[in-house]
């Protein structure tokens, strides 16, 4: 393994290694623990759960959001539910079982060592969670309640109607809450972290704007834990928060954190379509209605334009005239395969001219049978709230009508390379939930992005930054008048110069669209090295363009959501184009990630492991340098690796 | 669809603010509120304006960031629906809108449409939590819970804190927010030990700044875009009085 990337995985059996690396890492005295700053940047389950925890050991913590309260962090959308081991179910789940769904699920693209500590600690996820008061669906006995989710074939979702998110994230807030109280922690709503400011190569605070007054502020500390989610939204269209951007980490990454896998991002399958050229947004709609609802298009072309012209409802469409096309191509796991595996067949369904609205790009999510299964109460108590969100949007009722669904991008596998401890190769700086890129290889199992989140938060980062703090509890608090600080500050201020600079006439939006266009064209469900080189040219001249053209009213000092979007574009253009070399470079297909020179003749993806079995890990060289590609191999010890099916 | 669209606009927390009125044209009918507000955005830019300032995130009705006051209403003229699920079909092509901010003492403007809410943090960080350490929790399946109760519980838990229940009352009362909190977790037995307290804390805190008081005109319940219940007000009470009369 290259020098620059260890990932200090601990020897010793696969389900002894957590206990291990826990025995072994140094601990702070209480004393000790109050002399230590932390800076944790992101209130999403990550952030605030870290934030909460390390306030409560006795460190001294700031905590950063970009929103007016932690408590809207994109967190808070997640719908369907979060996996744990707990086999309440009795069908014979276990820890390794959800150890395994995930690396196969993830097509062997992630670390065993990660993966398996995740799965050991979901369980006292899902407890702290309960304690905290989080309402989760319970049956009628008082016991918790699960559903399913895609790529797994029992039911360990614990959730809380399709608002486990915002549950969760109320609870996290909430602990985060008692500790601000308690003075451990500092909350600084309404910042952005704007640059990394790092010493003697070690990450020692932030500069940050104080998106209120447009001030930058800087902030010192003995480590800083990076918390911001991920960077879907360079495609634009995602169903990622407004807000959501890669900015932060991107600020790590030219501050020297390795960039791991930036290709792998995720598609799911269950959106509601694109209804206009005027869209910024798109909404999901969970994963969790796949249990229940049957995905279909017509099987006759002559329905299709008939479906097209409004001449027929799909209700009127007859059972044996319509293609169940998971059901028919997976019939082991039909409906619930995962999302990629979705996602893909959707789109061959529709560029084989099967979409069923005026564009061609939809899919019928159909619950007619669930219905006369389990009758309107059940499916109401199920759906409910996803039906009337569906219908509010859509205007058309899914009691009547299948819903409308077409894939879109949802999550970011890729992310900040960081080793088992998940410190970045920046020491003192850490990267935690979706922000890191450790735990999902090429896909993401649905439920588990929440599960990541509080994993990372409450119980591993909390006593792994320990390792590192141990050796700063001498060390003065830092200062901020530090020359360093100077730098960081004085760049960005050259870079918001630069961009009030520009005068131009282009709103932000305008440009950002044309990036999404060209991301979902060339780095999207479907790649080639033909199109991925395209890609990378048309992202350059757009850059250029952008520094050319892009308009930003008013002025620094006072509330400017422009200047805000226009910062985070900047380094969209930038991950979108990292994106995309990463791509390039990849010339496989596996998970989430589809070369089109890369696929089996029944047009399932085609991994090349015996070239491709590592995390890319993408190193800055400077601005319009070309970066370099550093290789962690992937090791599978205890498990085979072997070619995903979920047909038999 | 097109559109006359009168807004409140306010340079900062300091400046007198004014409304100004601009023309807004071929929106679809299928477009949000929101994006309607983009459009208009986009073609201030384009001329050299100062686009409308207003806050939003998910934009699918969770992250309680929107906060418009559309013709009158928080919201807008749909029922239980934020401002980013506010579809242009609920408006007659031509009309005149009238966009303001949330308005109450405890939510000081910051520009145009984005007000202060700090406030409803700080009531939460006077009690709103229980107080578990990381780690010490027995078994989930320890603590059972009727399948009614957590669902009680949960209507009140699914507050999005966007604060439209203090903008819609005539006092600027924050009680349907507070009693939400509280009874959500009153409801539960891992809530029970600090209920009162906490109760008592949270309305104390909400007193401190400067909310008004709660009249039972019931007027947030119809505009909250997550329909919480009035009932949970009276639980709030009944924890809050029961931690006076222990005094």
């Amino acid at each position: 393994m290259e020098e620059k990337l260890i990932s200090k995985i601990p020897d010793g059996p696969l389900a002894e290694k957590w206990t291990k690396r826990k025995s072994e890492i140094r601990l702070v005295s209480p004393n000790n623990r109050r002399k230590l700053e932390v800076i944790v940047v992101g209130t999403g389950l990550g952030g605030s759960s870290a934030a909460a925890t390390l306030g409560e050991l006795g460190y001294n913590v700031k905590i950063f959001c970009i929103s007016d309260s932690p408590r809207r962090a994109h967190s808070i959308a997640a719908q369907g539910g979060i996996n744990a081991a707990k086999n309440y179910q009795n069908d014979n789940d276990s820890v390794y079982r959800l150890f395994y769904d995930t690396i196969k699920g993830g097509d062997y693209r992630s670390r065993e060592a990660n993966v398996y500590r995740l799965a050991e600690v979901s369980t006292a996820i899902i407890d702290q969670c309960v304690a905290q008061g989080i309402p989760f669906a319970r049956e009628y006995g008082g016991y918790l309640a699960n559903r399913s989710f895609g790529g797994v074939q029992v039911s360990r979702t614990f959730y809380a109607r399709g608002q486990t998110g915002q549950q969760l994230l109320l609870g996290a807030y909430a602990a985060l809450n008692r500790q601000i109280a308690a003075g451990t922690v500092k909350s600084y709503p309404r910042h952005e972290m704007l640059d990394l400011v790092v010493i003697n190569g070690q990450a020692k605070g932030i500069i940050a704007r104080n998106l209120a007054t447009g001030k930058l502020e800087r902030f010192g500390a003995h480590a800083v834990v990076i918390a911001t989610g991920g960077y879907g939204r360079a495609y634009y269209l995602s169903t990622n928060a407004m807000n959501s951007n890669g900015s932060a980490a991107w600020q790590c990454y030219k501050k020297g954190a390795f960039f791991g896998n930036p290709c792998f991002a995720q598609i799911h399958p269950t959106c509601i379509p694109v209804h206009g050229t005027q869209q910024c947004k798109l909404t999901l709609m969970s994963e969790s209605l796949r249990n229940d609802g049957r995905i279909w298009v017509p099987k006759k072309m002559e329905d299709v334009y008939k479906l097209r012209k409004h001449e027929i409802k799909a209700s009127q469409i007859p059972e044996e005239d319509r293609d169940y096309y998971l059901e028919r191509r997976y019939p082991a796991f039909g409906n619930l395969v995962p999302r990629d595996v979705a996602s893909r067949a959707a789109k061959e369904r529709c560029d084989a001219g099967f979409g069923v609205n005026e564009s061609g790009l939809a899919v019928y999510l159909d619950f007619s049978d669930a219905i006369k299964r389990l009758g309107h109460q059940r499916v109401q108590e199920r759906y409910g709230n996803l039906f009337e969100m569906y219908e509010k949007i859509t205007d058309s009722s899914p009691w009547k009508e299948p819903m409308m669904i077409y894939p879109a991008i949802h999550y970011t596998m890729g992310g900040i390379w960081v080793d088992y401890d998940l410190q970045t190769t920046v020491p003192g700086l850490y990267a935690i939930g979706e922000a890191n890129f450790s735990d999902h290889g090429g896909n993401r199992l649905g439920a588990s992005a929440l599960m990541q989140g509080l994993a990372d938060g409450y119980f591993v980062l909390p006593v792994t930054i320990a390792d590192y703090l141990s050796h700063k509890f001498a060390e003065p608090k830092t200062d901020t008048n530090a020359p360093e600080f100077e730098e960081a500050e004085k760049a960005v201020q050259a870079k918001i110069d630069k961009l009030f600079a520009v005068k131009g006439t282009e709103p932000v939006d305008v440009i950002h669209k044309k990036l999404g266009n060209i991301m979902w064209e060339y780095v999207g469900m479907a790649r080639s090295e033909e199109g991925l080189k395209v890609a990378i040219e048309k992202i350059k001249a757009l850059k250029a363009e952008f520094w050319q053209t892009v308009r930003v009213p008013g002025t620094q000092y006072e509330f400017n959501q422009e200047l805000e979007k226009a910062l985070r574009l900047a380094d969209f253009l930038e991950i979108g184009e990292l994106m995309a070399r990463d791509a390039l470079n990849r010339n496989e297909s596996c998970g989430g990630h589809f070369r089109v020179e890369s696929q089996t003749p029944e047009g399932e993806a085609k991994r090349d492991d015996e070239n491709y079995m590592y995390v890319a890990a993408w190193e800055y060289q400077g601005e319009d340098k070309d970066p370099v590609l550093h290789k962690e191999p992937l090791k599978y010890e205890f498990i085979k690796v072997a070619t995903r099916n979920y047909k038999d | 669809m097109d559109f006359k669209v009168k807004i409140w606009r306010q340079k900062n927390a300091k400046a007198q603010g004014h409304f100004e009125t601009y023309d807004v044209t071929d929106i679809e009918s299928d477009a949000s509120f929101l994006e309607m507000l983009d459009i208009l955005n986009e073609k201030l830019i384009r001329e050299g304006g100062d686009p409308v300032a207003f806050d939003h995130d998910c934009r699918e009705g969770i992250c309680g960031a929107c906060s418009l006051y559309v013709d009158g209403r928080a919201h807008g003229p749909d029922d239980h629906v934020t401002t980013c699920q506010l579809f242009m079909r609920h408006f007659k092509n031509g009309a005149t809108i009238t966009v303001e901010p949330w308005r109450s003492a405890a939510f000081p403007v910051i520009k145009d449409l984005v007000v202060d809410r700090t406030a409803f943090d700080k009531i939460l960080q006077a009690g709103g939590f229980i107080s578990v350490r990381t780690g010490s929790a027995q078994d989930a399946n320890n603590i059972l819970i009727p399948h009614e109760t957590a669902e009680k519980s949960m209507d009140a838990a699914a507050c999005i804190g966007c604060g439209a229940c203090v903008a819609t009352c005539k006092n600027g009362s924050a009680m349907l927010f507070v009693g939400a909190r509280v009874s959500s977790l009153a409801l539960l037995p891992q809530g029970r030990p600090e209920a009162e307290r906490r109760a008592k804390a949270m309305v104390a805190k909400m007193d401190e700044l400067g909310f008004g008081n709660c009249t039972n005109t019931r007027a947030c319940e119809m505009e909250c875009p997550k329909g919480i219940s009035v009932d949970h007000i009276a639980r709030l009470n009944r924890e809050f009085l029961k931690a006076e009369f222990r005094g």
